[in-house]
């Protein structure tokens, strides 16, 4: 689940391929894998143990919809703290501990945990904010969006 | 906070679809197929309701969600601008046109710590890379931006996406 940061995987050109052409849209049809596979010009059998080694070796960190919580009425926020140093590995383990707490990084500031609340219900968001607190003693930071501008999770392999 | 439109509820079958396929579609050639055995409805109905979930915005995409370190983007800033509030919505859009952006968001400021209320994401293969994504906005918002940061991530501490409960 977690890990230290990774080196770039050793990838070939049909990894990358594999990635690239599974980022546009994958059909809805009785054998998707294979009208990919056919596209690829690749045997359908060969893309599946791709795919599967890729999830298996965290290339990839997961393969199907990406759902929007939002718009089934839920809520993601991003929020951050100030770990102490000496407390930092402690306080990973109690926020992720959180089931509601979907991504967290550690990134290089005062505030050095970053992590991002997805929950069903939006009142939920302030709850789960406020037993993050009680449990680590930090002040949590909310930084709810008030306007997306732009979001393209596509990357080129 | 403003409330997403086209906000709707999921019925019943929708909803067991979400719990079914967070974690990921199967890897087997009828993958539709093993779903819809699971919720005991025809793969036809597991692909209309997808089609419709695609439709409404419900789903993003359907597809393979790179782990950005292993394909190579190993530098991930998370660039965050203290701007002109009158302006913000220009800026945004302007910021969020940018080929390196992969996310853009207004969010509030925390005053006095945090002055930053608009937040892009940017990602390279190195460092280098990042900063100089950094300096080509920094030019682009001018004399309306009054400050900004880039907070390097250095650690994945966890990243398992969304998870509603069964």
């Amino acid at each position: 689940m977690s890990g230290e940061r990774q080196l770039p995987a050793a990838l070939d050109e049909l990894d990358r391929r594999i990635i690239n052409a599974l980022q546009g849209e994958f059909p809805l049809s009785e054998e998707p894998y294979r009208e990919v596979a056919d596209a690829l010009g690749i045997d359908q059998q060969l893309l599946l143990d791709r795919l599967s080694r890729m999830l298996e070796e965290r290339v990839l960190t997961r393969f199907g919809p990406m759902f929007q919580i939002e718009r089934m009425g839920g809520r993601f926020v991003l929020a951050a703290l100030a770990a102490p140093e000496e407390r930092f590995e402690e306080v990973a383990r109690q926020v992720n501990g959180f089931a509601e707490v979907a991504h967290n990084y550690r990134r290089e500031h005062r505030l050095n945990m970053w992590f991002v609340l997805a929950t069903e219900q939006p009142g939920d968001i302030e709850r789960v904010c406020r037993r993050i607190e009680l449990e680590t003693g930090l002040p949590v930071f909310a930084f709810p969006k008030l306007k997306e501008y732009f979001v393209e999770m596509r990357l080129r392999a | 906070m403003k409330q997403d439109s086209g906000v709707q509820a999921l019925d019943a079958l929708d909803r067991r679809l979400v719990v079914a396929t967070q974690k990921g579609l199967p890897l087997v050639p009828r993958p539709y197929d093993v779903i819809a055995a699971e919720l005991g409805v025809t793969a036809a109905e597991v692909c209309m309701r997808l089609a419709a979930m695609l439709e409404r915005g419900i789903i993003r995409r359907i597809g393979a969600v790179p782990n950005h370190y292993a394909i190579g983007y190993t530098e991930n800033g998370m660039s965050v601008w203290n701007v002109d509030d009158a302006a913000i919505d220009e800026l945004g859009a302007q910021v969020g046109s940018l080929s390196f952006v992969t996310h853009c968001y207004h969010r509030p400021r925390h005053l006095p710590d945090w002055p930053y209320n608009l937040f892009a994401m940017l990602h390279g293969r190195d460092r280098q890379a990042v900063m100089e994504e950094v300096a080509q906005i920094r030019e682009m918002l001018g004399d309306r931006c009054h400050g900004h940061d880039v907070l390097f991530s250095s650690r994945i501490l966890k990243k398992t996406g969304l998870r509603i409960r069964d």
